[in-house]
């Protein structure tokens, strides 16, 4: 069953309950051999303003996770609720709703848009939600770093200046909830540093709940929670 | 909204970043549009003459009534029907030259037009009726026509045969090409005294079939309002080809912007997935790309249509001229479209983007947010596409097969070479994957192994305008093969056909009668030939009937495509006619068989003894004995006379005669004179069809480069790595020329039978079906490597940009292609 995410049935469906809640979730992916498991029921929660780190080796399906907790990808089976909405009962437009305007992602690779420019894309999922405001927008160039380089395309920016506008964007939204799949996999270790402290610097001045895939225990580290994929079930550490 | 505005304004940046890209999908697009709407605009302003000049009188929705037997008929008939209270207007209709123009004269009857008549409509009654009875009368002329004719409005200008017309006026309400006057001067100036071509039913009240039978037996026949003129029917087949190149000039066009905007959806294929992620729905994603189409559409289309105002100006002076020559229309030389042309435009042109881009929008629709690594997806998705392309060629030549055994006439025949055209494109990326399979199995050496796997790989971002390429290929030699081998039956035609040396046309009958009388008696001309000529009707159609003399001139030389043993003999001695091929074809008359032939009395039932090619006519001709003509037919025209002459004294033999009879010879021209008039107006003919196939070739000349440029970018990603393990850039270059040289030529190839194909379809099925002639099949291989030639040369500079900006790419831009590695 699917429901639309008008505002009278997103405000029925949020309760007191977490931010986010997974429930027995399941995924598996069809090969020539057959389907093969990648979750195998997993539960978890994360609180409003909480940050979970979800770790694991290559392939224990943490980007699979987050895919489908971004509204991005379809369960199996199980639930996911976002601020009250069950995602995996939403229909394709209210997914889309639900990721312009509830959901920050930020992507290994970033995917930035690369015929906009680095101000335009630092504001395109703001301006999408209808949400965009300039002053938000000023302050988080300035604390990214990016006040001079918003005319620049981002072919011509480095790889830690690219995430860190993916960042920037992923925040201008001012998401409930903000995922982050191997942010700083691209990028060397002090340029990492760099950008996770500032990550996690913007993500408790907006107080919004955030879930980072990484295979870093050091990183991992840095959040308040961390949990271990393995064998499609989920180890808390 | 929101979403789709600002998802339109992410979609538009990118060409923002790639104004070259936008210039060539707008470019395709106005092409297309413009060679399209150039040949209807073409099609419009004949169309609109014809209507003009039927609908002149009548004002249009009147029913009119001619001669059952064809040509004219007495004006006692329009006496007789007046008096019985059958209101009809009466009308004469015949040509004259005046100067080296051929002008319509449209004789009408004032008191009796019909009031939507467009002269009545725009002029009082009275003043109508004032200007023709008053002094000398008036004649009246489109502006256009007095400007042709280089008079001006009071002149009074003489025809060929020295009949002055009364003052001319201008009439804008006139069709192009006549002078409207009173029925009297009519019949003075077509020497027809008391004949009429029509009466235009001007009250049906007054008038019903059973009356008609009483007063004028089967005299006259009814044509309803709706009936096409003889000038549509004639010219239908001749539009007909024109919208044929038109379209297909338009589909090359198409596969430009099919090509430009698939290219430019695979370059964002990656912005519009983080859309999706970003949270643009599918609706709100596809509702700005058919924005984004439907803003390329006014623009490319806007630029399409002026531009096929401006191809159809160029044109129009070379249609003009042919439908002139060939079927006596006279057509306005002043493009005048309405705003339904420009619509109509326009809304090919978005028809064509939407067309172009319907699998894309399809994809959007369709595409997942995320997407998968899959490490075999290209050699995967290639098979796939090469079995889809094989799969629907097999369709398309089963279905070109289906045409060709159930289907008949000109739909057919050009469904037949569309749907090859079709099959080949489509064939060509499957046969090009093969060859480069099989070269890259024999090669050796690392870099000629990754030059034919990369270019596999190159195939399926190139295969459109390869496509392209091989259709205008394939057109060139097609066609350019049907005109050539109609050129040469063309000459061979004519000089069996016209093997007298002179011809001359008397003013009247009975100063033919004394041409002929002196002719006989001077040594150098061996023989008088009359060609006299009569108009009747068969099966609907306007045939003419001439006459012939027995003689060596048509026994030894005549054309003929079969006959009996006995033809020249049945001919002279018995009823017995030769009928054109065309005509032949049109009532499926076969040799052996009796045709009924209208006459001004009793109908001449003749045995078919021969049937001759008749290139160029557009109406039916029957050749009987000439004893028979004069007898059969009482309004025969006995004016037009051929004449035997010692080659050496053709141009003594002329200045005699027009120093002699002067004005009693209206036209007088030798052989060499008829010969150079045919074949220009041969090549005329075939003037619009060699621009249009010009045109198509440029165009897809436009698709190569515009696909090679749009590749040059995605092109760095594959070429970087093979730089980067020591190849030079030079090196590099001169491959990916080869490499599309090899493309090229191989589309030539390709070309080759295809084209081959389409000239016999032209030849065997279209002409036969179009004009009702077969030519015979000849092969141009001078012609094969010209066109192949051109293919290297249009591959060659399409290119050029593309490979010098390769090996000029400096370093660090191929460098930058490992740093954003996905």
């Amino acid at each position: 069953m699917s429901i639309d995410a008008t505002p009278e049935n997103l405000a029925a469906e949020r309760t007191s309950a977490p931010m986010l809640r997974v429930e027995r979730l399941h995924k598996s992916y069809p090969t020539p051999q057959g389907r093969v498991p990648v979750l195998r029921g997993v539960d978890f929660t994360l609180a409003a303003g909480a940050s979970l780190a979800l770790t694991g080796e290559s392939g224990s399906g943490k980007s699979t996770l987050l895919h489908l907790v971004g509204a991005l990808d379809d369960a199996d089976s199980g639930e996911i609720v976002i601020d009250g909405v069950a995602v995996t009962r939403l229909s394709e437009t209210a997914r889309a709703a639900m990721r312009r305007e509830t959901i920050g992602v930020v992507f290994q690779q970033f995917n930035l848009i690369p015929s906009l420019t680095v101000g335009e894309n630092l504001g395109f999922q703001a301006r999408l939600a209808g949400r965009y405001n300039p002053a938000w927008q000023e302050e988080l160039t300035a604390r990214l770093g990016l006040a001079t380089l918003a005319a620049r395309y981002p072919e011509e920016l480095s790889g830690g200046q690219q995430q860190r506008v993916a960042i920037g964007r992923a925040l201008a939204v001012r998401p409930r909830l903000l995922l982050a799949d191997e942010p700083t996999g691209n990028l060397d270790e002090a340029t990492g540093d760099a950008v996770m402290a500032l990550a996690l610097d913007l993500v408790a001045a907006t107080g919004c709940a955030f879930l980072m895939a990484t295979h870093s225990e050091r990183l991992a580290a840095r959040l308040q929670r961390r949990v271990r994929l393995e064998a499609g079930l989920l180890a808390t550490q | 909204m929101r979403e789709t505005l600002w998802t339109l304004a992410a979609l538009i940046s990118h060409w923002r970043r790639r104004p070259g890209n936008l210039a060539t999908l707008v470019l395709g697009l106005a092409i297309a549009t413009a060679l399209w709407s150039g040949v209807q605009a073409l099609n419009a302003q004949a169309r609109n003459s014809y209507d003009a000049a039927a609908n002149a009188i009548s004002g249009g929705g009147a029913r009119t009534l001619v001669a059952s037997r064809g040509g004219l008929f007495d004006q006692e008939l329009f006496v007789r029907l007046r008096r019985a209270g059958v209101t009809v207007s009466p009308v004469l209709e015949g040509a004259v030259r005046i100067g080296e123009k051929n002008i319509r004269i449209i004789g009408v009857e004032p008191l009796s037009l019909p009031r939507r008549s467009p002269i009545a409509d725009r002029r009082t009654r009275t003043d109508v009726i004032e200007d023709f009875f008053s002094g000398p009368g008036r004649g009246f002329a489109a502006p256009q026509t007095l400007r042709r004719l280089d008079l001006s409005e009071g002149a009074q200008p003489q025809t060929e045969r020295g009949q002055q017309l009364p003052p001319l006026a201008a009439l804008a309400e006139a069709p192009p090409g006549a002078i409207i006057v009173d029925i009297g001067v009519a019949q003075r100036l077509l020497d027809r005294p008391g004949k009429l071509s029509r009466l235009v039913i001007v009250d049906e009240e007054t008038f019903d079939e059973a009356r008609l039978k009483l007063i004028a037996g089967d005299a006259l026949r009814l044509v309803a309002p709706d009936d096409d003129s003889d000038l549509a029917r004639l010219t239908d087949s001749f539009h007909l080809n024109l919208t044929a190149f038109g379209f297909l000039a338009f589909l090359v066009g198409l596969f430009i912007v099919h090509a430009a905007y698939g290219l430019a959806f695979e370059q964002r294929l990656a912005t519009l997935r983080t859309l999706r992620a970003l949270g643009v729905g599918p609706p709100h994603l596809v509702a700005a790309m058919a924005c984004e189409i439907a803003v390329l559409t006014l623009i490319a289309g806007g630029a399409g249509v002026l531009g096929g105002h401006a191809i159809a100006q160029a044109l129009l002076p070379d249609v003009v001229k042919s439908l002139e020559s060939l079927y006596g229309a006279q057509i306005s030389d002043r493009l005048a479209l309405d705003a339904r042309w420009w619509l109509s435009g326009l809304a090919m042109a978005g028809a064509g983007a939407a067309l172009a881009a319907a699998s894309r929008l399809t994809k959007a629709l369709r595409l997942p947010a995320l997407s998968f690594a899959r490490p075999m997806a290209w050699r995967g998705a290639h098979h796939r596409y090469l079995r889809r392309q094989a799969a629907l060629a097999a369709l398309a030549l089963v279905a070109a097969a289906g045409a060709f055994g159930f289907g008949e006439g000109l739909a057919s025949g050009f469904a037949i070479i569309g749907l090859a055209l079709l099959a080949a494109a489509l064939i060509l990326p499957v046969g090009l994957a093969g060859a480069l399979a099989l070269a890259e199995r024999f090669a050796r050496r690392p870099l000629t192994r990754w030059f034919f796997a990369d270019g596999r790989q190159e195939i399926s971002g190139l295969s459109l305008a390869l496509m392209a390429l091989l259709i205008a290929l394939a057109t060139n030699i097609g066609v350019g093969g049907m005109v050539e081998g109609f050129r040469q039956t063309f000459d061979r035609w004519l000089d069996a056909r016209l093997v007298a040396e002179v011809y001359f046309e008397a003013a009247t009958p009975a100063d033919a009668r004394d041409i002929e009388a002196w002719a006989r008696t001077q040594p150098d001309i061996a023989a008088i030939l009359p060609i006299w000529r009569a108009k009747t009707r068969i099966g609907g159609w306007p045939v003419d009937v001439l006459g012939m003399t027995p003689h060596e001139t048509y026994t030894a030389h005549f054309p003929l495509i079969d006959a009996t043993p006995d033809v020249w003999t049945a001919l002279h001695a018995q009823d017995a006619v030769l009928v054109s091929e065309q005509l032949a074809r049109r009532l499926s008359l076969a040799i052996g068989e009796t045709l009924d032939i209208p006459t001004s009395g009793r109908d001449l039932r003749a045995r078919i003894v021969g049937v001759f090619p008749d290139y160029g006519n557009p109406k039916g001709q029957l050749r009987i004995d000439h004893e028979r003509l004069t007898r059969y037919f009482d309004d025969a025209s006995g004016v037009h006379y051929s004449l035997r002459v010692d080659p050496g004294a053709t141009t003594r033999v002329i200045a005699n005669m027009q120093q002699r009879f002067g004005g009693k010879i209206t036209r007088i021209v030798d052989q060499a004179e008829v010969k150079t008039l045919s074949t220009d107006i041969f090549e005329r003919t075939f003037a619009v069809t060699t621009a249009l196939n010009t045109l198509t070739l440029i165009v897809s000349g436009v698709a190569l480069f515009a696909s090679l440029l749009t590749l040059s970018d995605m092109r760095r990603a594959r070429i970087a790595p093979v730089w980067a393990l020591g190849a030079t850039r030079r090196k590099l270059a001169a491959l990916e020329m080869a490499r599309v040289m090899a493309f090229a030529a191989v589309a030539a190839a390709f070309a080759i039978p295809l084209g081959l194909f389409m000239t016999w379809s032209l030849v065997a099925i279209v002409n036969v079906a179009a004009f009702g002639w077969r030519l015979p099949f000849h092969m141009f291989p001078a012609q094969w490597l010209v066109v192949s030639c051109i293919a290297l040369c249009a591959a060659f500079f399409a290119a050029l940009i593309p490979v010098v900006r390769l090996a000029r790419v400096s370093p660090s831009e191929l460098l930058r292609v490992f740093s954003n590695e996905r």
